[in-house]
C-alpha cells in the first residue's frame, strides 16, 4: 500500500543539442500516512517528479508502482490512479471552470462515473472538509476570494477520496494567516483520513514546522532523505544548492557556535525557546 | 552638516502625501443591482519623505493594493486628496507627469512586461514619454545595470526567472527617471531566491540613488528593511512606526492576521517567561547580543 | 521548453538579410509575388527561382532549414495539382477511368505547383530572416499612410506586438490547466467529436478567465508606463533606411524589369506546352 518510485528518469528533448535532464535516476518509497516536504529550487525537479505520481507525465526510463503496480504498464487504469493520488498543482484556483462552487467540486468525482447521489455526497464532504461555509456553495466559484477559491479547488481533489494527496505550493501567495489555515487543513486531513501527503514547498520554516520527513532534490536528483533534523543540520550543503534552513536553526547555530550548550538544529519557536529556557532554569 | 540636513528635512515636503483618503465602490449583485457600498480604503493619512523606504503591511484584503493604486493615479480617491510631488492625482493635466513621478511595480512579473527582448520593454516609459531615441538608449543602459539585469538584455523575458522578470519590470520603472517607486507586492509570486534578488535591488536603489520606495508586502522579513512601516487593517491604518516599534506588538499583529520575523517571535516567547530581553528585537544578532546581557553566555 | 516556441520561426544569424530594414523585405516580398504572377512560363519561374537562390544564398539560412518549412503544405501541393491535372478541359492525353489528363492540365498542374513553393519558400525567407518585432514595426511604418482613412495602425501592430508576447504563456498556460483538469480525471482525447469540444469547456473557461485578467494588469501596467496610444511616442529603435536597402531596392527593381521583360518575350518564341505534347 504504497508508492514506489524506481529509477525513474525524464529527459527532455532527448538526443538533441537541447537536451535536459530532468529527473536522474530517483528512488523514493511513500509509505501509508506519511507527510514527506519536498524542497529544492526552481528548476530542481520537484515539480515534474510529482506530474509523474499520477501518470500525467510518461518517464524516459524507470518507473513507479502503486500498491505494487505499475502504472506505466499499457492496460494500467490511470483515470482510477488519479482519483487515488490527488494532484494539486500551484495556484490551483486557477483551475475552476463551472457555474457554481458545488457544481465545480462534482467534477472529479463525476468523471470517476460514480452515481449522481455519491457524487454530490462526496462534494458536501469536501467542501465541509475544506471549511466552506454553506452560503458559497452555489456561488460562482470566481466571486469567492483568493483563499476561498484556493480550498474550493482543493476540495476538487478531495472529493476524490484519494489516499495520497500531493500539494504543489499550496500556500504560495497567501497572506501569513491564509497559511495558517492551509496548514491547519493538512493536519486535520491527516487526522481524519490517514492520508499520505507530499507538500512541495519554498518556504523552510512551514517544513521544519510540520512534516516528519524531508526530501531534497537537486539538479534532478534526490540529494537528501530524512527527518527535519537530519535535514536541517546540514545547513552547509542545503547552501550550497541554494536553499536554506529556517531562521531558528540560524539562531541556535549562532547561540552554540558562542558557546552555549543547545543542539543547534532546532526548527522551530517553541523548540528553540525550549532549549533557552532549560538552560536558564538550570 | 546639521545646517544642511535640516535645510533637506525643510525642503522635502514630503514626495507622496495623503489626507483622509477614502475610496469606495458599489457591490453589484448578478442582476446588476446595487447591493452595498464597500469602503476598500477608510481616512488614510499617509506623509512619506522623499528618499524614504516605507513598507505598507497587511494581510489580503486590507485595502493596501487600493491604497497603492491611488498613488500612481490608477484610481482616483472617492473623497480627501492624494498629492504626489505637490501634485494632485485627480488633476486631468497632471496625470502623466505623476506617474512618471511615481513609477509602479506589479506583483505579476509576466503581465507587465510588454516588449519581447529585455531592453526594449525597458524602453517601453520612455518611448511612451517622447524621449528622443539616443536618450532612451541611455536610460536603458544605466535602469538595466542598476538592478543587474544589464546582461540579459538581448533575452526575451519568456527565458528568465521570476526574479530577473521582477528585476527587469523595475529596471522599466526606473528608466522613466521617477522619484519614487511603489512596489506592490513584487515579490509573492517568486521563490526564495527571487524574493532575496528583488529585494536587494530595490534596497540598493534606495540606499544609491536616494529613490523612494513604497513597498506593499506580506512578509514581515521584508519590512523589516525599511524605515517606516505601516500596517494596515480594514481599509485604514492600525500601527505605524519604525519596524522595531511595530514588531515589539506581537499581540496586535496577530490580530491583524500578520505575523512577525521568527526572531522577534523567539525573543518575545522567551520575554513571555521572564526571560529580560528588549522588546520588538529584529536580527539574530540583537537576540545574541541581548542573551549575552542575560549573563547566558 | 515550450516557452522557445517562436512564431514564424526565425533563424537567428548574421547576413545582410537579416540586417535590412524590415520594410524593405516586406516589400521585396511583395515585389517577388508580383513577378510569379507576371506570366505563367518558364523563363519568369527560373530567373524567380535563381533570384530565391541567391538571397538564400547571401541570408546564410541553411538549404535544409528553408525546404523545411514546406513539409505542412506537401498535402496542399498535391491537392492543388492533382485538381489542376485532372480538371482542367482541353486536349486529352490520357484517360484513366472518368478522368482525363489533358496537356493543358499538366502544364497547369506544373506551374501552379512550382508557382505556390516559390511562393512559400519566398515568403518564409521574411519571416526567418526578421524578427515579429521588425515585423509589427515595419508594417506599422508602412501602413502609416493609412491613417488618413482612420485605419488604428500603431493600435493593430501593438495588438500584434502583445498577441506575440502573450503567446507562449498562454500556451505553458494551457498545458498547466490542462493537466490540473487531467488530475481531476478529465479525458481530452477519447470521445465523439461532439463529447470531445464538450470536454474542452474545463479547459476554455479557466483559460479565458485567466486571459482576461491577463489583459486586465497588462492595461494598468501600460497606463502606469504613461501609455497613451501613438500620438507623441518615440520609438527606442526608429526604422532608417541605410545604403544596403537603397542596394537592395534597384536589385529588386531590376529584377522586376527582367521578369516583366523576360516573361513577354520568352512568351513569343516559347510554344506552348499543348502544342509540344500533341506532338505538333
Amino acid at each position: 500500500m504504497s508508492i514506489i518510485i524506481d529509477h525513474l528518469c525524464q529527459v527532455y528533448e532527448p538526443g538533441t543539442s537541447m537536451e535536459v535532464v530532468a529527473l536522474n535516476d530517483i528512488c523514493l518509497q511513500i509509505t501509508d500516512g506519511e507527510f514527506i516536504g519536498l524542497i529544492g529550487h526552481t528548476g530542481s525537479g520537484k515539480s515534474t517528479l510529482i506530474q509523474h505520481l499520477n501518470g500525467i507525465l510518461k518517464p524516459y526510463s524507470g518507473s513507479v508502482y502503486f500498491d505494487g503496480a505499475d502504472i506505466f504498464d499499457e492496460d494500467y487504469d490511470l483515470k482510477k490512479l488519479r482519483s487515488q493520488v490527488g494532484l494539486v498543482f500551484q495556484y490551483p484556483e486557477h483551475q475552476l471552470f463551472e457555474e457554481t462552487v458545488f457544481k465545480d467540486v462534482c467534477f472529479g468525482p463525476k468523471n470517476m462515473g460514480l452515481s449522481q447521489k455519491e457524487v454530490e455526497m462526496r462534494a458536501y464532504q469536501a467542501l465541509k472538509m475544506v471549511g466552506l461555509e454553506d452560503e458559497y456553495f452555489y456561488q460562482s466559484p470566481f466571486d469567492l476570494s483568493g483563499g476561498q477559491k484556493r480550498r474550493v479547488a482543493i476540495a476538487g481533489v478531495l472529493a476524490m477520496k484519494p489516499r495520497v494527496m500531493i500539494l504543489d505550493e499550496p500556500t504560495a501567495g497567501l497572506d501569513p494567516k491564509g497559511r495558517d489555515e492551509m496548514f491547519a487543513l493538512i493536519t486535520k486531513l491527516r487526522r481524519e483520513s490517514n492520508m499520505s501527503i507530499v507538500l512541495v514547498s519554498h518556504s523552510m520554516e512551514d517544513v521544519a514546522a510540520y512534516v516528519e520527513r524531508i526530501v531534497v532534490m537537486n539538479q534532478g536528483k534526490v540529494m537528501m532523505d530524512g527527518s527535519p533534523h537530519e535535514v536541517f543540520s546540514h545547513v552547509e550543503q542545503l547552501e550550497a544548492v541554494g536553499l536554506m534552513a529556517p531562521q531558528i536553526t540560524y539562531v541556535m547555530k549562532r547561540l552554540k557556535e558562542e558557546g552555549l550548550p543547545v543542539l543547534g538544529s532546532e526548527m522551530t519557536v517553541a523548540e528553540a525557546a525550549e532549549s533557552i529556557l532549560k538552560l536558564l532554569n538550570r | 552638516m546639521l545646517g544642511w540636513s535640516a535645510f533637506k528635512k525643510g525642503m522635502n515636503m514630503g514626495i507622496v502625501k495623503t489626507s483622509r483618503l477614502i475610496f469606495e465602490y458599489i457591490r453589484r449583485n448578478e442582476e446588476g443591482d446595487v447591493e452595498g457600498i464597500t469602503r476598500a480604503v477608510d481616512r488614510v493619512n499617509l506623509d512619506i519623505n522623499a528618499g524614504e523606504f516605507v513598507a505598507i503591511l497587511g494581510h489580503n484584503g486590507s485595502g493596501k493594493s487600493t491604497l497603492a493604486k491611488h498613488l500612481n493615479a490608477i484610481l482616483d480617491p472617492t473623497e480627501g486628496t492624494v498629492l504626489v510631488d505637490g501634485k494632485d492625482t485627480t488633476d486631468e493635466n497632471e496625470i502623466w507627469n505623476i506617474r512618471k513621478t511615481a513609477g509602479m511595480v506589479f506583483q505579476n512579473p509576466d503581465n507587465q512586461i510588454i516588449g519581447q527582448i529585455v531592453e526594449e520593454d525597458v524602453g517601453f516609459g520612455p518611448e511612451n514619454m517622447g524621449v528622443e531615441t539616443a536618450k532612451i538608449w541611455e536610460r536603458v543602459e544605466k535602469s538595466l545595470k542598476s538592478v543587474g539585469m544589464y546582461a540579459y538584455r538581448h533575452k526575451s523575458p519568456n527565458r528568465l526567472s521570476g526574479g530577473q522578470k521582477q528585476r527587469v519590470s523595475i529596471a522599466g520603472v526606473l528608466a522613466m527617471h521617477p522619484k519614487c517607486i511603489i512596489l506592490d507586492e513584487p515579490t509573492a509570486m517568486l521563490d526564495p531566491n527571487g524574493r532575496k534578488e528583488v529585494i536587494a535591488a530595490i534596497k540598493e536603489l534606495n540606499q544609491k540613488e536616494g529613490i523612494t520606495i513604497i513597498l506593499i508586502t506580506h512578509y514581515m522579513d521584508e519590512a523589516a528593511l525599511a524605515d517606516r512601516v505601516f500596517v494596515m487593517d480594514a481599509g485604514s491604518i492600525a500601527m505605524q512606526g519604525t519596524p522595531r516599534e511595530v514588531f515589539s506588538q506581537i499581540e496586535k499583529l496577530k490580530q491583524l492576521r500578520l505575523d512577525v520575523p521568527q526572531v522577534t517571535m523567539l525573543a518575545y516567547e522567551l520575554q513571555k517567561k521572564g526571560v529580560p530581553l528588549d522588546a520588538g528585537i529584529l536580527t539574530i544578532d540583537e537576540l545574541v547580543g541581548g542573551l549575552k546581557a542575560c549573563q547566558l553566555l | 521548453m515550450i516557452r522557445d516556441i517562436t512564431l514564424g520561426q526565425y533563424y537567428q544569424a548574421n547576413s545582410v538579410i537579416h540586417k535590412l530594414d524590415p520594410r524593405t523585405k516586406l516589400i521585396g516580398t511583395l515585389v517577388f509575388v508580383v513577378s510569379l504572377f507576371v506570366k505563367k512560363n518558364i523563363a519568369v519561374y527560373a530567373l524567380a527561382a535563381l533570384f530565391l537562390a541567391s538571397v538564400i544564398k547571401v541570408s546564410k539560412v541553411p538549404y535544409r532549414f528553408v525546404v523545411r518549412g514546406i513539409k505542412p503544405i506537401v498535402m496542399l501541393l498535391v491537392i492543388t495539382g492533382a485538381f489542376n491535372l485532372f480538371l482542367t478541359p482541353g486536349d486529352v492525353l490520357v484517360t484513366i477511368w472518368k478522368l482525363h489528363i489533358t496537356a493543358q492540365g499538366v502544364e497547369n498542374a506544373i506551374y501552379i505547383v512550382i508557382r505556390l513553393l516559390l511562393l512559400i519558400l519566398g515568403s518564409s525567407m521574411m519571416t526567418l530572416t526578421t524578427t515579429p518585432n521588425e515585423l509589427t514595426d515595419g508594417l506599422e511604418k508602412l501602413l502609416k499612410p493609412l491613417r488618413i482613412f482612420h485605419v488604428p495602425v500603431h493600435e493593430i501592430s501593438m495588438m500584434m506586438a502583445i498577441a506575440l508576447r502573450f503567446i507562449p504563456i498562454l500556451i505553458e498556460e494551457t498545458d498547466k490547466i490542462m493537466k490540473a483538469q487531467m488530475a481531476r480525471g478529465a479525458d481530452f482525447e477519447h470521445g465523439s467529436l461532439v463529447q470531445k469540444a464538450k470536454n474542452m469547456i474545463p479547459l476554455l473557461v479557466p483559460l479565458f478567465v485567466s486571459a482576461f485578467r491577463r489583459a486586465n494588469d497588462l492595461a494598468m501596467a501600460m497606463e502606469a508606463r504613461c501609455y497613451q496610444g501613438g500620438e507623441g511616442r518615440t520609438k527606442m529603435k526608429p526604422l532608417c533606411y541605410e545604403k544596403r536597402d537603397f542596394v537592395s531596392y534597384v536589385v529588386l527593381a531590376l529584377y522586376l524589369c527582367l521578369a516583366v521583360a523576360g516573361g513577354i518575350l520568352f512568351a513569343r518564341i516559347m510554344p506552348t506546352w499543348a502544342s509540344v505534347l500533341k506532338g505538333n
